[in-house]
């Protein structure tokens, strides 16, 4: 019997998982899927967790009930990978072997690594909202504050879902004026970037955006320090802004398992195949998800859509066959801007995020890069995509893994 | 498009980033720096120098990378090529601008 082993029961993981007991079954192959957390969190409600919008029971659910019966899942924490010798090592002192091995470990904010975020002030005016324990800690604070300053800031490129803090400065626009003190809140967005996204046409669309909701632009922000004292983020160039809370998204980086196994770049990213998401150093070896360090996205969506190509890639890598070069880079996501409304973006390696209509050309029901309560309903919705569809592996209607250039209009 | 830099027909893109990099010398480099306000010193020569051999191995830059380089840490970095250190160096090394991540 051969060995599949998947590191990692996150959303690329579980996705895996469910594609390939269907392909690969006893007693030609076993599948094992290894973390050792108990929880399966939904990260995109991270989001709305501050601002009341969900609860934590929303967003958790046990890891055990999206894995299917007849793929092991051992809850042990990983060592080391040892790729030279197709074993992985737990801590507990058992080895495994694999014959194919799939890493899905994510990625994770790391504070530590600018001096003073994770200093005296975190979790009182210094906040992240990319873990459960941050997102919960801000919503406590937004509860009780009256008003000032709030900046939300990105440390530096790249991160999980990129559009996450836009988002936020958003929701924050939409919250503060529910609440009736939007007057007595200045808010700022800095960002490493020289404007609010990384692709051209959407960038003009979103910073449009900002300005209507009087949110300030802070760009080419690169931190240095956080001063817990004086309250302010100091960059390298000697700039300053003041916070009363600083909502930052903290450097994004890969497992430490990486670091230790000696195979992740300078940030604990695999080196991956983009178009195949083969390992570049084991043949063995596939990354998926935020593990890689391909220039994809690091979101739900993109790995998706990499699992379909990749569940195709591994049952070529087995029989023997070449693999197929064919992911893009797509990645959809839906983007917050307030007020119960949402833009919709879709793109690749090579296309940036343009106007038009998803998924039917020309019908729609979605419009591409325009505000829209369908494209709400859409973000909403989506929660319930991802614990009954997404996770499961199911296709979803309409949606192929590849960009479709059609309903999109390119100048 | 094209334009003119230092004698020399040079195309650039509309950010005004060097296209083809065998049309740079360490003319249009000095003609370059003087439009961004700098004086070029040995030490941005080696910055520079450093940013053309990563862009020749097809490495990725950015900021993080180039203050591990050894070359030069973040802080001075900062100091000679300011306010936005490394879209600035790279125009005047008459390389792509680096794209950030997605």
């Amino acid at each position: 019997m051969k060995n599949l082993v998947i590191l990692g029961a996150g959303t690329a993981g579980t996705m895996m998982a469910n594609h390939l007991h269907h392909e690969l079954k006893k007693p030609d192959w076993q599948i094992t899927i290894i973390d050792e957390r108990e929880e399966h969190h939904y990260q995109p409600g991270y989001l709305f967790l501050p601002f009341d919008i969900y609860e934590p029971e929303d967003i958790i659910k046990t890891i055990e009930e999206f894995i299917p019966k007849d793929v092991t899942l051992l809850k042990q924490r990983i060592e080391r990978i040892v790729p030279t010798a197709n074993k992985i090592q737990l801590s507990n002192g058992n080895e495994i072997d694999y014959d194919v091995l799939i890493i899905a470990t994510g990625a994770k904010i790391a504070p530590e690594e600018i001096e003073g975020m994770k200093g005296e002030q975190w979790q009182k005016s210094v906040f992240d909202f990319y873990t459960f324990e941050g997102s919960l800690a801000l919503r406590n604070k937004l509860r009780e504050w009256d008003g000032g300053r709030i900046v939300v800031h990105i440390t530096e490129m790249p991160i999980k879902c990129p559009v996450a803090p836009l988002e936020f400065a958003f929701l924050a626009d939409s919250y503060f004026k529910n609440k009736n003190m939007r007057e007595r809140v200045d808010i700022t967005y800095v960002t490493p970037m020289s404007g609010a996204f990384t692709k051209p046409k959407a960038t003009e669309a979103l910073e449009h955006l900002l300005q209507e909701k009087n949110i300030n632009i802070e760009g080419d922000f690169a931190i240095e320090h956080v001063d817990n004292e004086t309250k302010k983020i100091v960059d390298y160039g000697g700039r300053e802004i003041p916070f009363d809370i600083l909502v930052t998204v903290p450097t994004n980086k890969g497992d430490d398992l990486m670091e230790r196994s000696g195979m992740g770049d300078d940030l604990n990213y695999v080196p991956t195949h983009k178009a195949t998401l083969q390992s570049k150093e084991y043949q063995n070896v596939f990354v998926i998800g935020d593990a890689s360090n391909i220039p994809a996205s690091k979101a739900g969506s993109v790995a998706h859509f990499e699992a379909e190509i990749l569940t195709e890639n591994i049952l070529r890598y087995v029989k023997g066959q070449p693999l197929k070069e064919e992911f893009d880079g797509h990645a959809n996501c839906f983007i917050e801007t307030g007020g119960g409304k949402a833009l919709l973006i879709d793109f690749n390696y090579t296309h940036e995020p343009v106007e038009g209509t998803f998924p039917f050309p020309g019908i729609g029901p979605l419009r591409l890069l325009k505000e829209s309560r369908m494209n709400h309903m859409g973000k909403l919705a989506f929660r319930w995509v991802y614990w009954h569809m997404l996770l499961k592996g199911t296709h979803i209607p309409f949606v192929s893994a590849t960009m479709s250039e059609k309903g999109k209009v390119y100048s | 498009m094209e334009r003119t830099i230092a004698g020399k027909t040079i195309a650039v893109n509309e950010e005004g980033y060097m296209t083809d990099f065998s049309q740079w010398d360490e003319k249009v480099g000095e003609a370059l720096a003087a439009e961004a306000n700098l004086t070029l010193t040995p030490r941005h020569w080696e910055v520079l120098k450093y940013l053309q051999t990563e862009h020749k191995n097809q490495v990725a830059l950015s900021i993080r990378r180039v203050g591990k380089s050894g070359v030069v840490d973040i802080k001075e970095f900062y100091a000679l090529f300011p306010n936005a250190p490394l879209k600035t160096a790279t125009k005047v090394a008459g390389i792509p601008k680096p794209a950030s991540c997605i």
